[in-house]
């Protein structure tokens, strides 16, 4: 009991100091540091709570993609970061003030009575090693139930790999390219134009 | 204090989405660091999903929470794309002149 609360307020400890360097950070990949390292937390938070294959799914996804994803858009950015931290003391007043106020609203619909009296169950620290595991459970449900969902899911990650690589696709001028439509279509009957040619007078090519 | 309930990670839920908008409060010029911020927000909301989840034995919430997992990875490339598109059009990030995106 004593190392699971232990480990709790440490993974979330973390957690909470990383995610507040993210924001704060001065240079972009520190911050993009930081995130991976609040998501890692998170992903031992999520085993905490029994949801393992979440967990796994959490560091590969967002450590291994899009955290890596981030970096490589703010490697490949030559921004003067030091013009974008203008401002944060501007609207550091107000922005706390708003954090405040709405964090008191979340922490008040945390602690209403409605969760005392309705029907959670005990969560056990300790796995149970008989029950079905995580993965299992999961997928059972996720390929029946939620088939629908599932596959949705999919042609959104398709439809995002489709407009990410239409948004960034450009024609670069100057840069020799095979237009292989073209090669393949090239005819002896079209490759070569007659031309007459009037005394004295030359032709455009 | 050492009994961790549902509470606990519901609070820690509701820290994690204040900074979350706090980021994109107080980084008004960094788009980067907006979009890191809105995937904090998302990580918070797949926290409180999967403490219901596991504190309510209904493994639902984490089907639910992986559905979150993917739109976020979803936004986080067209978001960057976007990103990318606008820094080559303006050689800057600032949120200011996101304006100008109109056609």
């Amino acid at each position: 009991m004593f190392l699971y609360s232990f480990s709790f307020y440490l993974f979330s400890t973390i957690a909470v100091l990383s995610a507040l360097m993210v924001i704060s950070a001065k240079n972009p990949v520190h911050s993009v540091l930081f995130l991976i390292l609040s998501f890692v937390n998170a992903a031992a938070l999520f085993v905490l709570m029994g949801a393992e294959f979440l967990a796994m799914i959490l560091i590969v996804v967002y450590v291994g993609a899009v955290a890596v994803l981030f970096l490589f858009v703010v490697m490949m950015l030559d921004i003067n970061f030091i013009k974008l931290r203008e401002g944060f003391l501007q609207y550091l007043p107000f922005g706390v003030l708003l954090g405040i106020v709405l964090f008191i609203e979340l922490a008040m619909l945390v602690y209403i009575d409605k969760f005392e009296k309705s029907t959670l169950v005990n969560f056990s620290d300790l796995p149970v090693f008989t029950q079905i595991e995580n993965t299992k459970n999961l997928g059972s449900v996720l390929y029946t139930d939620y088939f629908y969902f599932f596959q949705i899911s999919g042609i959104i990650l398709l439809i995002a790999m489709i407009g990410s690589i239409v948004l960034t696709l450009r024609e670069r001028s100057g840069v020799k390219k095979q237009k292989i439509y073209d090669q393949i279509h090239f005819d002896a009957k079209n490759a070569i134009e007659k031309k007459k040619i009037k005394l004295g007078e030359g032709i455009d090519v | 204090m050492f009994n961790i309930t549902l509470h606990h990670f519901l609070f820690l839920g509701a820290i994690l989405f204040t900074i979350g908008v706090l980021g994109i409060f107080l980084n008004k010029k960094n788009v980067i660091i907006i979009l890191m911020s809105i995937e904090l927000i998302l990580l918070s909301v797949n926290i409180n999903f999967v403490s219901f989840s596991s504190f309510s034995g209904d493994i639902s919430g984490q089907v639910f929470a992986m559905l979150t997992l993917t739109i976020a990875a979803a936004e986080a490339a067209i978001g960057l794309a976007i990103l990318m598109v606008f820094y080559r059009n303006l050689g800057s990030i600032s949120v200011d002149e996101i304006n100008k995106l109109k056609g």
